[in-house]
């Protein structure tokens, strides 16, 4: 295991570890974030190791909220660092925009981890542009190293600035690991003060407009602090030139040869003296960027309004993907404007026809109960489905197929109010007890409001699960010397006057069932609370009572009920005979509620 | 030297203990590392795919198609899906033990036969190395030491440039104190299976 509070040394490191190290060699004071993959190791790391490294460290209810904190702390002069991945920083913009005009008094860095191929994500926006848009510096790391060594460098930067700077990664960065020599710890500082200036921390119309003219003046100086940065320096030489930033750096530097290379880290502002004269005398530059021309269309503004007549290769010319993130192969795109190694010819993919293996809901996860009581109460009835961001979006997958509609955080529940309003269509919205306090609230509280007459059901498994566990407001806070009780979402709910309130277990499909027929029939707001805790976390925290269902093969009419209702991976078909896997059954009676002969027993 | 293994297999069956074990052995040879995990859907039962560089002036965490060293496949169907990632003189490990997916469980699909997979992959590859990990595992003492048993296995194969004793340090540090014996065995056995 990694030991990341050690005094010196190197180890093997995630890049989301290396960033932690980075924060504790700089003496981080507060972090706070939203868990969102790929930046959530970050938090699951914190949430041990915080008390230790003498830092203050939250899970906040949702990225806005992470944002503020931090933002706060470092406005009284504590060093803070806000995380989240790239849509998180969609919900966190609001606060951004404006604190870039208040500025920070400690060094504050924002993380984003954006992620190209939207491997466990709802898009792959390129979040590089929040830095255009609010005005704040920003860094980017192409490896585990750099992901340490940066966040000193990034906070030096943020205090001169008295700017938030933006710290952004991508799945091939915080997911990257590499040999990460440690520097000496710093010590923490966790308690500052927050001195009153109310032009520049109230901004009113008033104030808002001299903050403006504060931001475009250290803007300014972030451009010469970039000029200057040795974040950003070139290798090699030759007359054509390559400008690349983040991950894509790596692929560059490994598989091309013989030209000039200008690599990125402190990306803006851009150095655009710097890379004014590094194009001029070129016979061409190539831009190498994941995602947006994000570089290539200031590399071609900066050769406007420096009279340079140098070709500009990359996205814009067609030579380059937009779509989706690169890999070594990517580069023989370019293989006419430079030399790149010549990669071996891959065996033919396999004739056999292979069985999709695509991620699913786990063996006994209590969503899938739902899901089954759900569909058997809806039957034929002319429904839209809203789902969420979580485990639950899985089942979109056969048989259940309860996902029609999927944007963000907290949307398929406005969305179901919008659904009830313009259709004569049920709406059933689903989301899961981190979200309801993530972003659930609010469109619950506009359908109340309005007269959407929804059904929301809370599938409430006592964490948040997808991102690998983390607490919420719903199970209460126990870490970093921080105990807080749970938040009841029943009385939650039930206090802002919903008035159909159900709470169901999700393992006894036939009661569920029921619940769900009375919640459609329901004419008003009604919400259904399938309470269940999250099978793969009780597993971790070793609190899983050992006992598996065992099917009679006497019994068993061979219908297919269970396997056809639940879809469990522990439910195994072989010929006709229906089997349980005794390594992944979990006991927990779902596939024998939904038997209609009590042909599955459970045994312990 | 420059030295690619793709660790292929599902969530849950150990794949990133694998590439820690092979990342931490290669890094304590002197080499320069650079790895790619996939991480968040990995629990879910879902295809895992872990890249390990490692060898002078690596830096790059992700290989092109086509030009991996070794695949280290630690099921028959992943092994296949992702054969693609190397060529004709990458060598093979691959480990026989099927783990269904949940629709071939349920019975909407089927999974191959794993003869078939292995001829498959035998008629476009001649370095293909087959091993029964699980089995091994239960007669080393337990199944989960199937990845200590394709850790052994690793070692005995041509070309591979670290040593097995490095390896097996390596190991040894990654694994809890009350597994380290079962994990041990394992290790040996898998190794001496090959030889």
């Amino acid at each position: 295991m990694s030991n990341l509070l050690s005094d010196g040394g190197r180890q093997l490191l995630l890049g989301n570890e290396a960033i932690v190290r980075g924060l504790i060699e700089a003496g981080t004071g507060f972090a706070s974030t939203y868990p969102g993959t790929p930046s959530s190791e970050i938090g699951n790391i914190l949430e041990k190791i915080s008390g230790d490294a003498g830092m203050y460290f939250e899970f906040s209810t949702n990225e806005k909220v992470a944002l503020e904190v931090s933002a706060a702390a470092a406005s009284s002069g504590v060093r803070s660092f806000a995380f989240m991945k790239h849509v998180g920083l969609n919900v966190a913009s609001d606060p951004l925009m404006t604190l870039s005009y208040a500025g920070v008094r400690g060094g504050m860095l924002i993380l984003s981890a954006d992620d190209p191929s939207a491997h466990s994500s709802q898009n792959e926006q390129d979040n590089r542009y929040y830095s255009t848009l609010a005005l704040i510096p920003m860094m980017e790391p192409s490896t585990p190293q750099e992901a340490k060594d940066m966040v000193a460098e990034a906070y030096r930067v943020s205090e001169e600035l008295t700017l938030p700077l933006l710290y952004r990664t991508t799945t091939r960065v915080n997911h990257a690991r590499g040999v990460v020599e440690f520097s000496e710890r710093s010590e923490p500082v966790t308690k500052g003060h927050f001195d009153r200036d109310v032009v520049r921390f109230v901004n009113i119309p008033a104030h808002a407009k001299v903050n403006r003219n504060r931001l475009l003046n250290l803007y300014a100086k972030a451009a010469e602090m970039s000029e200057e940065s040795p974040l950003n320096f070139v290798e090699g030489s030759g007359d054509i030139g390559i400008i690349t930033s983040g991950v894509s750096y790596t692929y560059v530097r490994e598989f091309t040869s013989g030209a000039s290379v200008f690599k990125l880290g402190f990306t803006n502002p851009l150095p655009e003296k710097r890379l004014a004269e590094f194009i001029r005398g070129k016979r061409y530059v190539i831009v190498v960027e994941e995602l947006e021309p994000f570089l290539e269309d200031q590399v071609l503004r900066i050769c406007a309004q420096n009279g340079l007549d140098v070709p500009v290769y990359g996205k814009r010319s067609g030579h380059l993907p937009r779509a989706w993130e690169f890999s070594p192969d990517t580069l023989t795109a370019i293989r006419d404007l430079v030399s790149v190694q010549e990669f071996r010819e891959p065996l033919p993919r396999s004739e056999v026809k292979l069985p999709s293996r695509p991620p699913t809901l786990c063996a006994g996860c209590p969503h899938r109960g739902l899901y089954a009581a759900t569909k058997r109460a809806v039957g034929s009835r002319d429904v839209v489905y809203c789902s969420d961001i979580g485990c639950y979006t899985l089942g979109v997958q056969p048989p259940f197929q309860t996902a029609d509609f999927i944007i963000c955080m907290g949307g398929g529940a406005g969305a179901a109010g919008g659904f009830a309003a313009s259709t004569d269509q049920k709406a059933i919205a689903f989301m899961g007890d981190s979200t309801f306090f993530h972003a659930g609230v609010p469109p619950l509280v506009n359908a109340l409001f309005n007269d959407h007459r929804i059904v929301m059901v809370i599938l409430d498994n006592r964490t948040t699960a997808m991102t690998g566990h983390q607490p919420n407001p719903g199970t209460g806070r126990e870490f970093g010397g921080i105990t807080t009780e749970s938040i009841d979402i029943e009385k939650l709910v039930r206090g802002i006057g919903v008035r159909f309130v159900e709470k169901v277990n999700p393992y006894d499909v036939k009661a569920a069932t029921k619940v769900m027929r009375d919640a459609v029939d329901f004419d008003g707001v009604a919400v259904v609370i399938s309470e269940c805790p999250c099978p793969l976390e009780l597993k971790k925290r070793k609190m899983l009572e050992p006992k598996v269902c065992v099917v009679d093969q006497d019994r068993c009419i061979q219908c297919s009920a269970c396997v056809k209702n639940i879809a469990c991976p522990a439910l195994v078909k072989r010929e006709d005979r229906i089997e349980v896997d005794e390594t992944q059954c979990i006991g927990c009676r779902m596939c024998a509620s939904v038997c209609p002969r009590e042909a599955i027993e459970v045994r312990r | 030297m420059k030295y690619t293994v793709q660790i292929v297999g599902v969530g849950g069956q150990g794949v990133l203990l694998a590439s820690m074990v092979l990342g931490n052995a290669a890094m304590n040879m002197g080499y320069r590392v650079a790895m790619s995990e996939v991480h968040g859907m990995a629990q879910r039962g879902g295809s895992v795919l872990s890249t390990l560089r490692f060898g002078d002036d690596v830096i790059s965490p992700l290989e092109a198609v086509g030009s991996a060293d070794m695949i280290m496949g630690f099921e028959p169907a992943e092994t296949c899906r992702n054969i693609h990632l190397g060529n004709s003189d990458t060598v093979v490990l691959m480990n026989l033990d099927p783990v269904l997916p949940s629709m071939v469980a349920a019975g909407f699909e089927e999974y191959p036969d794993v003869g078939g997979l292995v001829d498959s992959v035998k008629r476009v590859n001649g370095n293909v190395v087959t091993i029964d990990a699980t089995k091994i595992a239960i007669e080393a003492g337990k199944a989960v030491a199937a990845n200590a048993v394709m850790i052994g296995a690793v070692a005995a194969m041509k070309g591979f440039p670290i040593p097995k004793d490095v390896l097996l340090d390596a190991l040894v540090s990654q694994v809890p104190e009350k597994f380290r014996d079962l994990n041990i065995r394992a290790f040996e056995m898998g190794f001496s299976s090959l030889q």
